[in-house]
């Protein structure tokens, strides 16, 4: 169980909102995060904190395939995605480098920076103010073994020893 | 055994899984016959990759192509092309394009041969579903997607479900494979083929040339989807005659195959089409698009840069001069199509008209280098995207139009039907 404020997004959210290319020229996670958002609200980098959330409407990470937008999510310190649904690449992504993501089909009810509380494991997300209560998509069960040996390389690399 | 109707994606993939027949929605795992990176996804793939601690499982499969901030437009961008090269020469990887033999990879790959019918490619770069236009089932993933399947040589996929597309009609002038995949993403809209397979057909498909099928393949993942393709025929034939590299293998959907959903154009009467900032799916026939002044004009990138890209732009400047307050950049695909533009005399009639000829770079596309927009900024362009600060400055603006369409705006200043241009 975490809380966070939910930072809200529209529909569509490409991975050039996510992470400008001009900042492409590197990997480096930290530096990545500081740009995190930035086309798309300037002021996201410096309000968010670590546990808070991007809650957001269908087709999130939409675009390119950059590994660098859920990167850049994850070292902001976001906690996790809550969209109505998500892009296959960054879908993918988010679950290979370890950012949690949950698809909420009610998730543009959720109001803009309230605070939420959410079960990552039950896809449980609670407004604190208002008590109401929304319910997320199963973690398909492939994905959640991915997630228990800690992203994909680690999953790759136990199959590679066995 | 009972006959079960497949789709030429679901063959594709059953035949990589090892399976007589595969369903949309299963989750399988899948050889992979080509494996594709570049300069900005390579470097956190091969970290990601070294993670694992064992060899690249087939060094002549991994192709890694220096195409975006290339030739190197700053020294951080330099550092993560030597990323890439060094790894490839310590892992002695045969299909590695050093700038100068290099091209946007999307055109590279065909022309080198490394792609064919009924193989499995993904890349690290989204546009990676352009192979689908030869019969190939072609997606793009992640960096570290990439990576583990440069480990283990196959990867995991749920199999989509597929969308079927026909087309016919009869094609005006100046509309071609670019207009016909703006159309339908303007009418399915950018989340439109989710996770699905975007399967192209019909008479006005069997008349596309290659490049053409190529452009619209490639704009598939606009759509949201996961590839686009099309039954490969005899242009596929002709093309991979002289460069396959390996033995390949047609596909084809079975007339009772399932779909998802059905859709069907008559393209008798359509007019190119131009996509509005800031999403490819805000898509107005170009006699609508209103007095649109520009600043700059792009004609290349992995969607059109290609010979019938080429010609066609040139067809509209032979003998014209851009517009005064017009930058033109016109980048050819590969060295390749580079070679051939000379030889046809297209770079004397870009260079005479006034426009930039560049080496083969994706640049301006992303909004890297050879072109980027300032604040306010208005660009043609006949490259995949136009969302916000896509070519540059968050408050500039991308017009993505066919190469016709392009040439002929960058000769009036303003966006344009090439049947305007006096």
């Amino acid at each position: 169980m975490t809380e966070g404020t939910a930072f809200k997004f529209g529909e569509n959210v490409d991975t050039d909102l996510i992470i400008p290319a001009r900042y492409l020229n590197t990997s480096d996670p930290e530096e990545l995060a500081r740009h995190c958002m930035e086309d798309a609200d300037p002021t996201f980098g410096s309000r968010v904190k670590p546990g808070d959330f991007i809650v957001a409407g269908a087709n999130f990470g939409c675009g390119s395939s950059r590994e660098h937008a859920p990167v850049a999510i994850k070292a902001a310190g976001v906690a996790c995605v809550i969209a109505k649904s998500f892009a296959r690449i960054f879908y993918r992504n988010a679950f290979n480098i370890g950012l949690p993501i949950l698809e909420c089909t009610e998730a543009e009810e959720i109001p803009l920076e309230s605070r939420i509380r959410v079960d990552l494991q039950e896809g449980v997300i609670k407004v604190v103010d208002t008590g109401k209560v929304y319910r997320a998509r199963p973690i398909p069960p492939f994905m959640q073994e991915i997630i228990s040996a800690g992203g994909l390389i680690p999953y790759v690399a136990a199959r590679v020893k066995r | 055994m009972q006959r079960i109707p497949q789709t030429i994606t679901e063959k594709i993939l059953a035949a990589h899984a090892g399976k007589e027949y595969v369903e949309p929605g299963e989750l399988i795992s899948a050889r992979v016959d080509v494996l594709l990176g570049n300069d900005i996804t390579a470097p956190l793939a091969i970290r990601e990759f070294e993670r694992i601690g064992v060899p690249v499982f087939d060094p002549a499969a991994v192709v890694l192509i220096p195409d975006h901030f290339t030739p190197n437009k700053d020294i951080k961008s330099a550092e993560q092309a030597k990323v890439m090269r060094e790894f490839a020469r310590r892992q002695g990887l045969p299909n590695y394009y050093e700038v100068g033999r290099m091209g946007i990879e999307h055109c590279l790959l065909p022309e080198k041969g490394l792609v064919g019918p009924g193989d499995v490619i993904i890349g690290a770069d989204s546009h990676t579903c352009t192979y689908g236009a030869l019969g190939a089932f072609a997606t793009g993933v992640g960096s570290t997607d990439l990576a583990a399947a440069m480990a283990l040589g196959e990867t995991w996929f749920k199999v989509p479900e597929s969308l079927k597309f026909i087309f016919s009609g009869k094609l005006g002038p100046w509309v071609g494979g670019k207009d016909l995949i703006l159309h339908t993403i303007g009418d399915i809209g950018v989340e439109g083929a989710l996770y699905c397979a975007m399967e192209f057909c019909g008479p006005v498909i069997e008349d596309l040339s290659l490049d053409g099928r190529l452009t619209m393949c490639n704009m598939a993942v606009e759509a949201g989807a996961k590839n686009g393709i099309i039954a490969p025929d005899k242009k596929v034939e002709d093309y991979m005659r002289d460069r396959a590299r390996r033995p390949y293998r047609f596909h084809a959907s079975d007339p009772d195959a399932g779909y998802k959903k059905v859709y069907e154009y008559d393209v008798t009467g359509l007019e190119p089409c131009v996509a509005f900032p800031y999403s490819p799916d805000n898509v107005r026939p170009v006699s609508k698009a209103g007095d649109i002044k520009i600043d700059q004009v792009v004609i290349g990138s992995c969607t059109n840069g290609r010979m019938d890209d080429l010609r066609l732009a040139a067809r509209v400047l032979s003998g014209k001069t851009v517009h005064a307050d017009v930058r033109l950049i016109v980048i050819p695909g590969t060295q390749g199509i580079y070679l051939q533009a000379l030889r046809e005399g297209l770079v004397e009639t870009f260079v005479t008209a006034g426009a930039v000829f560049s080496t083969p770079t994706c640049g301006p596309c992303l909004g890297g280098h050879m072109g980027v927009l300032a604040k306010g900024e208005r660009a043609v362009a006949t490259t995949n995207r136009n969302f916000v600060g896509r070519m540059g400055h968050p408050d500039s603006e991308v017009y993505l139009a066919n190469p016709a369409v392009a040439a002929a705006s960058a000769v009036a200043g303003r966006i344009i039907s090439p049947e305007e241009v006096k």
